[in-house]
């Protein structure tokens, strides 16, 4: 137990004094996990949003397949986009695997079908409110798109967020792809399951920590910006 | 605009859904410059013909022509009984109208604000859409339709879920778009907005329009047992 406490009152001081190393792994979990959240929400919202106000044959089959991928093991993924990017794989020749690049791309994969299932699921609830009015003005669907988008854009923030949460804490397919790599693809999670098997908890402990309080403060941002959006615009 | 439009003539029509013959072997014509009021107890079919009328429902049988011609115009808006307000001001609410419709940028918010004082709330326009009452909320959406300068103009319930104050200033405004030259034509199940209101009856009963009729000769002497009853308060 004392062992613990030392190692907790070790990990505060390292944050409390950021630490370098510390520093550098939560920038670069940062930073990819940025880009993967915005990347996935590029394709991922009009691919919802799409989905969701068009009629087209194989609909549900998508829908279905899309709601499917939420349960995709993220080392599945990972090791898909190894392939992808392994010497001998179609993309080998870009040589991006064990780059932070190849992190972004597996995040982007994982995150994507999370954006889209959900973006589906509230543009169809927006849809289904709107869809008389808006076809009453001469809205299209292809042009309803970009509206609901845009009038729906604070619950789709709390996406893009759980998205960038969801990149963040991603460990399987960072590992996969990224290596672990000592100041080139160490990110947070990967340097947490590193550190404890070496037994060096105080930094593993420190950049949990800091990992939590990331996930916390996007979930109470994304909570304090659907309240400020229903207060606001009713 | 009224020339383009109207007279709309239906012949025929009768739209079902699954089981339910939600209207059946409708034939009418709405001639410009009227004021109509569509009545008829709950469930006899009064908003599926409107939203049939206008475009949004697809008749399972029956026509519709404008003007003798099968292709529908986009001179006609539609103002529902609860609005839809899209989360932007109420400025840009009728702005975004506008843009649908095809006007220039530049032509707007002046536009905008012109059908938005039309409906004496200037002072609100740049207020959320939102976060406005529901009175203010259906004279946003009269000047959101009023903007388009529509021919024909539908209205279902737009009285029906407000207060008599906010109700009798939506009254007025239905009436000076009528004044300014549009067609109107509303369901309602308010008899005293009705009689001041049309100059023509519609009436409905199961899906069937049994009368049509001037407004006076209906609240008179109605033609149908079914009127009589509906007129008598005996009918839901």
């Amino acid at each position: 137990m004392s062992d613990i406490l030392a190692s907790f009152a070790l990990a505060v001081r390292l944050i409390a004094g950021a630490d370098r190393e510390l520093r550098r792994i939560v920038s670069l979990s940062l930073e990819v996990s940025l880009a993967a959240a915005l990347m996935a929400c590029a394709i991922g919202l009009p691919l919802g949003a799409w989905i969701a106000v068009h009629r087209f044959r194989g609909r549900r089959v998508a829908i279905v397949f899309l709601n499917a991928l939420l349960g995709l093991p993220s080392v599945v993924v990972g090791l898909l986009v190894y392939l992808l990017l392994s010497r001998a794989g179609p993309l080998g020749s870009l040589g991006i695997l064990f780059t932070p690049t190849a992190i972004v791309l597996a995040q982007t994969l994982l995150v994507l079908p999370m954006v889209a299932a959900l973006c589906r699921q509230m543009v169809e609830d927006g849809w289904g409110e709107y869809r008389e009015q808006l076809t009453s003005l001469g809205v299209s669907p292809a042009r309803a798109v970009p509206t609901l988008l845009v009038d729906l854009r604070f619950s789709l923030l709390t996406v893009v967020l759980l998205g960038f949460g969801r990149a963040a804490s991603e460990v399987g397919a960072v590992m996969v792809v990224g290596g672990n790599i000592d100041g080139v693809t160490r990110v947070m999670t990967t340097a947490i399951t590193l550190e404890t098997t070496k037994g060096d908890l105080p930094l593993a402990l420190a950049l949990g920590i800091v990992l939590i309080l990331v996930v916390l403060a996007v979930n109470a941002l994304a909570y304090a910006l659907r309240e400020w959006s229903a207060r606001r615009h009713g | 605009m009224a020339e383009a439009m109207l007279p709309l003539d239906a012949r025929g029509l009768g739209i079902r859904f699954g089981d339910v013959q939600a209207l059946r072997d409708v034939d009418l014509a709405i001639e410009a410059g009227r004021r109509i009021a569509v009545l008829g107890a709950n469930g006899s079919g009064k908003s599926v013909l409107l939203r049939t009328l206008h475009g949004l429902l697809v008749p399972t049988t029956g026509t519709i022509t404008f003007a003798g011609r099968a292709e529908r115009p986009r001179s006609q808006a539609m103002v529902f009984q609860r609005p839809v307000m899209l989360r932007r001001t109420a400025l840009a609410n009728v702005e975004y109208a506008l843009g649908i419709n095809g006007t220039a940028p530049a032509d707007r918010e002046q536009l905008a604000r012109r059908a938005i004082a039309r409906v004496g709330l200037s002072h609100i326009a740049r207020r959320q859409a939102r976060a406005l009452s529901g009175g203010e909320q259906q004279r946003i959406a009269l000047a959101r339709a009023w903007a388009l300068e529509p021919a024909l103009l539908f209205l279902d319930e737009p009285t029906s879920s407000l207060d008599p104050a906010a109700a009798g200033e939506v009254e007025r405004i239905v009436q000076e778009i009528h004044a300014a030259g549009t067609t109107v034509v509303m369901t309602t199940h308010n008899l005293g907005l009705a009689r001041r209101f049309a100059d023509e009856i519609f009436f409905l009963d199961a899906g069937r329009l049994t009368e049509v009729t001037p407004a006076e000769r209906f609240f008179s002497a109605p033609a149908s047992r079914e009127a009589a009853l509906f007129l008598a308060g005996e009918l839901p």
